[in-house]
């Protein structure tokens, strides 16, 4: 077991290295595309040549790319030095670089970007996980009842309906029209942690629909088919009670398709949700993503595509590993 | 022939009053119906049998001749499939099943009344260790018992039923057992609780003909010990008549033959009962030509075919010129060894006497 976590981390990284090496690309592929030196993103519009000249060598991108990959890979490990004629600007590890438009270092932008993707992402999760799994539940087990209809079609508009839409609806609804809510922005949770919550409710809400949708109708058919295995009837058999044959015996074998899926969705969200924020006005990864690309800031957009790539294969591992602690027959070897 | 034990139809259909029950698992005119998309699909209609405690029934016929049904039935396991209709009367110790309360039902299964499953790879939980499935099927019906005793209780039975190093095994899930010792597993947890009726629905059918055996034995002598009801489920007539006091022989939900073991295996008078026995391997007689199998496949339970149901399919159809595609065979009351047949006894006994038996 221990080995096998081992090795599935040292693979990880590898897969991180190649994802990097992919991403570090864009350095390369985004001025061919834009016909937009990266030097020219940096110094602005109205650079004159020996500006630019000299941000190209500050940022070091006269050098061969491998050579430039090599250095941003130094800086995510030991941190590196940014040498601009008389002066030298210390990067600390992990250095991401610093932004084309703000200047700023890349990683404490990360970092201060982190609390709010983690609070929208985590939150919702905890909402869909419930709700999805409980309508599934009890949709399974009415079958084609009103109820069972009800929770399908609704889940179907979870699943159809867009977050810009749902969002935006929720907003002019519940905050415009009903004032329920008030219009707020993110509120740090040590700081306020009701009005964390308030801001929050919304975007939860949101981003927890279109999950819920999903794990409602996974749960819904797993149930069903679980209902039909040979060891569900052996449980009746033995004269257990409906109650305890749907919430030991049935359950047990609904949760292993379930916690595959939610790890993965979590992983994936929390390198940041980008419709949820832009639609929130949430100042988390996605946002920043979004604003980045918009303004082909490349080393933030690099820094976030490393970000959530590494909760992506973090999830992965730990995905794997549940598995073998929930099915027994499964080996990690 | 009517001079012989009365262990079958007859008592009750010949006087006894009706709504009480004759024998300690007193089974009538048991239907079991499914309303599916296709059709009513009449699993079981209108079968009626009776059990003493003690004494072992051997119920035979191809997949689909609702064998199963009738066991799940008899344990009241329709009632949670909201499709299923189930009528007449299931009688179990003095006791009404089909119209008791369902709550009653279910403190009865897996306790006086309980089942060995085919299949125990499928059967049992797959996440759940061996001993927290005994232990459970033990602390359901005991509510006072601690887990340590239940424990003991299932190391105990596992050992019974055969299982080497049981208190180490106890702690195996499923898959870490070879498909003998699981059934082993599956029938200690049936007996776990002593049941005084068990139906073991095809318990030897996944197993190899050593294993077979062993489980067959295993069975025989528990039921010696703890003096139960069994019913053995089979398409196996071999395995059946080994085993068993009475055969019942069902074909397309119904009852075809039905008579003490002897009589049934060794004088069969129905032609489907005679292809059961023409197409079983033998091992106690010379090398025969080849195995007789049945032409055709099992009748369609939405819609059986008209007349006697197995009609399609008997080499024998319209003998004499009996209207068998257009009258259907009752099974007779009046008998201890019915058959329902149109062909009449003289000729069912010259045609087992001429034409089956020497080819057996």
């Amino acid at each position: 077991m221990i080995a096998y976590i081992i090795r599935r981390l040292a693979t990880g990284a590898a897969m991180l290295i190649v994802i990097s090496m992919v991403t570090f690309g864009i350095f390369f592929i985004a001025p061919k595309a834009t016909g937009t030196d990266p030097a020219v993103l940096f110094v602005g519009k109205i650079a004159d040549a020996r500006a630019i000249e000299a941000t190209k060598i500050k940022l070091g991108l006269d050098a061969p790319l491998y050579v430039q990959y090599g250095r941003f890979i130094k800086g995510i490990v030991v941190g590196r030095d940014f040498n601009s004629g008389p002066e030298v600007t210390h990067c600390p590890a992990p250095c991401f670089g610093y932004s084309f438009k703000t200047d700023q270092e890349v990683w404490p932008l990360l970092m201060k970007r982190l609390p709010v993707t983690f609070s929208l992402a985590i939150g919702a999760a905890i909402i869909w996980l419930v709700s999805g799994v409980l309508a599934g539940m009890i949709s399974a087990l009415r079958k084609r009842s009103v109820v069972d209809r009800t929770v399908m079609v609704i889940a179907l508009a979870g699943i159809s309906l867009p977050v810009y839409f749902t969002g935006l609806l929720a907003q002019a609804v519940f905050v415009y029209k009903l004032q329920w809510l008030p219009a707020v922005s993110y509120v740090p949770f040590f700081d306020n942690p009701v009005k964390w919550a308030t801001a929050l409710v919304l975007p939860w809400i949101t981003l927890a629909f279109l999950y819920a949708a999903t794990y409602a109708r996974l749960t819904r058919a797993t149930v069903l088919e679980t209902l039909g295995e040979d060891y569900v009837r052996t449980a009746r058999a033995k004269g257990l009670r409906e109650r305890r044959v749907i919430s030991k015996h049935v359950m047990r074998s609904v949760l292993t398709p379930i916690v595959t899926v939610f790890g993965l969705d979590l992983g994936g969200l929390l390198g940041g949700a980008i419709l949820t924020e832009t639609v929130f006005t949430l100042h988390g990864l996605g946002k920043l993503a979004i604003d980045a690309i918009g303004q082909s800031d490349l080393p933030i957009i690099l820094g976030v595509t490393m970000f959530a790539a590494f909760f992506i294969v973090f999830a992965n591992i730990v995905v794997d590993v549940l598995y073998a602690v929930i099915d027994p027959r499964v080996r990690l070897t | 022939m009517s001079s012989g034990p009365t262990t079958t139809a007859e008592a009750y259909e010949a006087g006894a009053p009706a709504h009480q029950p004759t024998a300690y698992l007193d089974v009538r005119d048991l239907r079991v119906h499914f309303q599916t998309d296709d059709g009513l699909v009449k699993a079981v209609d209108g079968l009626s049998f009776k059990l003493e405690r003690g004494r072992t029934l051997g119920i035979v016929g191809e997949s689909g001749s609702g064998k199963s049904v009738t066991s799940l039935g008899i344990l009241g396991l329709h009632r949670t499939r909201s499709n299923a209709r189930v009528s007449g009367e299931i009688w179990l110790d003095g006791e009404e099943l089909i119209s008791a309360d369902p709550e009653y039902v279910r403190k009865l299964r897996g306790r006086k009344m309980s089942m060995i499953f085919q299949d125990p790879l499928t059967a049992m939980h797959p996440y759940f260790t061996i001993g927290a499935q005994i232990v459970e099927a033990y602390r359901t019906h005991h509510n006072g018992a601690s887990k340590r005793a239940a424990r003991r209780h299932a190391i105990d039975m596992l050992g019974r039923v055969g299982i080497p190093q049981a208190a180490r095994r106890v702690d195996d899930y499923p898959h870490q057992f070879s498909g003998g010792m699981r059934q082993r597993a599956m029938i200690a947890m049936a007996l776990v609780n002593n049941p005084e009726l068990l139906i073991a629905d095809e318990p030897t059918t996944a197993l190899d003909v050593t294993v077979q055996a062993q489980i067959l034995d295993l069975i025989r002598d528990l039921q010696s010990e703890f003096g139960s009801a069994v019913i053995i489920i089979t398409h196996d007539l071999g395995v059946v008549a080994e085993l068993s006091d009475d055969i019942l022989v069902m074909y397309g939900g119904r009852c075809v033959e039905y008579g003490a073991a002897t009589e049934v295996f060794y004088r069969p008078e129905h032609p489907y009962a005679w292809g059961l026995l023409g197409s079983m391997p033998r091992i106690d007689q010379e090398v025969r030509e080849r195995l007789i199998p049945i032409k055709g496949s099992p009748p369609s339970l939405i819609n059986l075919p008209s007349g006697c149901a197995f009609h399609p399919r008997c080499p024998y159809v319209g003998l004499g010129g009996i209207p068998c595609k257009t009258v259907v065979p009752d099974l007779p009351t009046d008998t201890d060894h019915p058959v329902r047949c149109l062909l009449s006894i003289p000729d069912r006994r010259r045609i087992f006497s001429q034409d089956i038996a020497p080819k057996l």
